[in-house]
């Protein structure tokens, strides 16, 4: 049971680390720009919804939303690009 | 696997080879093109600027349209009447970037000038000059500090944590974040396009069918670029102007 357990840990030290090092920065890449979309996916969410329902209220100032909504959208976009450049960064 | 897919490194994809000359100054792929925008967006402008009719035509009639859609859309919105005396500098960037992100659109070229970090950064940088001197200028140096670092109407003990915040964002954030945003949006535009046409080609050569679908979404993803090369322009340009505004008036 025991052996079972450990067998991975086995497998692992006996890989050649380069490869297993190329593995890890794979995964780690793929967690930093996950990690960095899931805030600003909703944070787009949220300022578009909102700028659709001030629209749809106030059609008169649709030219203002959509203005202050682009705005809005690529200062919450900015957070994701920094993960996306980030996963490009890391290297093993 | 039926497919052997590599997909090529990065520094592939955006990495060419020096054209004419060697080391910093060599001319490769990126640079004419980069050529190519100037020489586009002077020729538009200079050819409007030249007759000057009272109804206008053609090239004139694009060339008023980018001017109002700057000053109407971009200026009056962020800055306000004292503004447009930026119109030169906002216009430039906006038709800069424009022409640039179409040249790169291109099928055949299909390259976007953006995608390498060293012209929107020293885009940014123009930027961030011209915000930094215009509030030295309007505000002075130390009421300039004062409303960055200590914005009113907020309670004593916030200062702490804001003060620190509000100086980084300011002075190193905001140029890297501008700059970073072009970058990254057509870098990312570019990696789709390629995922899509190495898929194509891998099943063009194992199927001969089955290259139809991610094809006819790589026609379908360039034209989603198409928006965004615009969208990216105008958020660059707006961005600026509002830095700039907030220059000018730090009071809202």
């Amino acid at each position: 049971m025991l052996l079972h357990l450990l067998a991975p840990l086995h497998f692992f030290a006996t890989q050649d680390s380069g490869e297993l090092l190329k593995g890890l920065t794979a995964v780690g890449r793929g967690i930093v720009y996950g990690g960095a979309a899931i805030g600003p996916g909703i944070g787009i969410g949220i300022v578009v919804g909102n700028a659709i329902t001030a629209m749809a209220r106030q059609p008169e100032a649709a030219g203002m939303v959509r203005t202050t909504m682009f705005l809005g959208i690529a200062f919450t976009e900015a957070l994701a690009l920094f993960g996306f450049v980030l996963a490009f960064i890391i290297s093993g | 696997m039926l497919l052997a897919l590599d997909f090529p490194p990065v520094s592939h994809l955006v990495e060419w080879g020096p054209i004419w000359g060697h080391g910093a100054f060599a001319i490769n792929k990126v640079v004419l093109e980069m050529w190519v925008a100037v020489a586009l967006t002077s020729a538009v402008f200079i050819v409007a600027g030249r007759k000057r009719a009272l109804v206008p035509t053609g090239v004139q009639n694009m060339a008023e349209a980018a001017i109002d859609f700057v000053q109407n859309g971009i200026i009056m919105e962020t800055i306000g009447p004292d503004g447009l005396l930026y119109t030169p500098y906002l216009l430039t960037l906006f038709s800069f970037i424009l022409a640039c992100n179409l040249v790169g659109l291109i099928p055949g070229i299909q390259m976007p000038v953006m995608a390498r970090y060293a012209l929107p950064v020293f885009m940014a940088l123009v930027t961030y000059v011209i915000y930094n001197v215009v509030a030295v200028v309007k505000q002075g140096p130390l009421k300039y500090l004062k409303n960055v670092m200590f914005m009113p109407g907020v309670p004593k003990g916030m200062y702490v944590l804001l003060t620190p915040i509000e100086f980084f964002t300011q002075f190193l954030i905001q140029p890297f974040s501008l700059s970073l945003r072009l970058f990254a949006n057509l870098l990312a535009g570019h990696l789709i396009l390629v995922t899509f046409a190495v898929l194509t080609t891998a099943l063009w050569e194992a199927t001969k069918i089955g290259f139809a679908l991610p094809f006819a979404l790589l026609v379908v993803l360039t034209g989603f670029e198409l928006l965004v090369a615009v969208l990216q322009a105008y958020i660059f340009t707006i961005l600026s102007a509002v830095y700039i505004g907030r220059a000018m008036h730090p009071d809202h």
